[in-house]
């Protein structure tokens, strides 16, 4: 089987990994309870999508 | 050819497809909502439609049609008797896919399918059985504290 014939330098396994990383999310902000959600999708804090949507949440 | 043309196939075999769809088509119309997985949604919506549109003209030849697809009879009866009737005035738009967030077990992003206009009713019903809940826990809870106090 083939095999790496050197090691590689750890600026070269850098380089590689600059792009690697992982972005956060574009968050949008609840109109209801304004904590950050994701835009399109109901607010997982407080169930609400456009008025009501979700009956979820079980408070308290 | 059928480039850009390729529908949901959600990893099944036609027929199984088929049966999927049929099922929760059946399942939108007699629950007015359900919560299924995106694609699942978005598959089914279109047929969702269609059954409504047919439910616009009740003729025995639309009824028949509804009913070599919609999986139990009770969803035919409510489909002509019921959604026609709601949905006459509206050209097309019956349902609302809302994406609801990521399914624990595998991730799959989650999405609810209902019929327009079915949300006001469902939530009061719902709200005002569990304000009835809370208010029966909170006085049985109390009935239980009296109780302590005196014994």
């Amino acid at each position: 089987m083939p095999n790496p014939k050197r090691r590689h330098s750890a600026r070269r396994t850098a380089a590689r990994r600059t792009h690697d990383s992982l972005r956060a999310p574009g968050m949008a902000e609840c109109p209801n309870c304004h904590e950050p959600k994701l835009p399109h999708r109901v607010c997982q804090h407080c169930g609400k999508y456009k008025g009501r949507e979700v009956i979820e949440v079980a408070e308290k | 050819m059928r480039h850009k043309k390729a529908g949901f196939k959600l990893k099944r075999d036609p027929s199984a497809r088929k049966a999927l769809l049929r099922g929760l088509v059946t399942s939108v119309i007699e629950q007015e909502r359900i919560i299924t997985t995106v694609p699942k949604a978005k598959a089914a919506r279109p047929l969702v439609d269609k059954m409504i549109t047919l439910a616009k003209r009740d003729t025995l030849h639309t009824r028949r049609q509804a009913a070599s697809f919609l999986q139990t009879p009770a969803s035919v009866k409510k489909l002509f008797d019921k959604l026609g009737a709601r949905f006459g005035q509206r050209e097309g738009g019956y349902t609302r896919i809302t994406r609801l967030g990521w399914r624990k077990g595998d991730g799959a992003e989650q999405a609810m399918l209902e019929l327009v206009g079915s949300e006001l009713v469902k939530r009061a019903a719902e709200r005002a059985k569990r304000r009835e809940d809370r208010l029966k826990a909170l006085k049985e809870g109390r009935e239980e504290e009296g109780g302590e106090e005196k014994s």
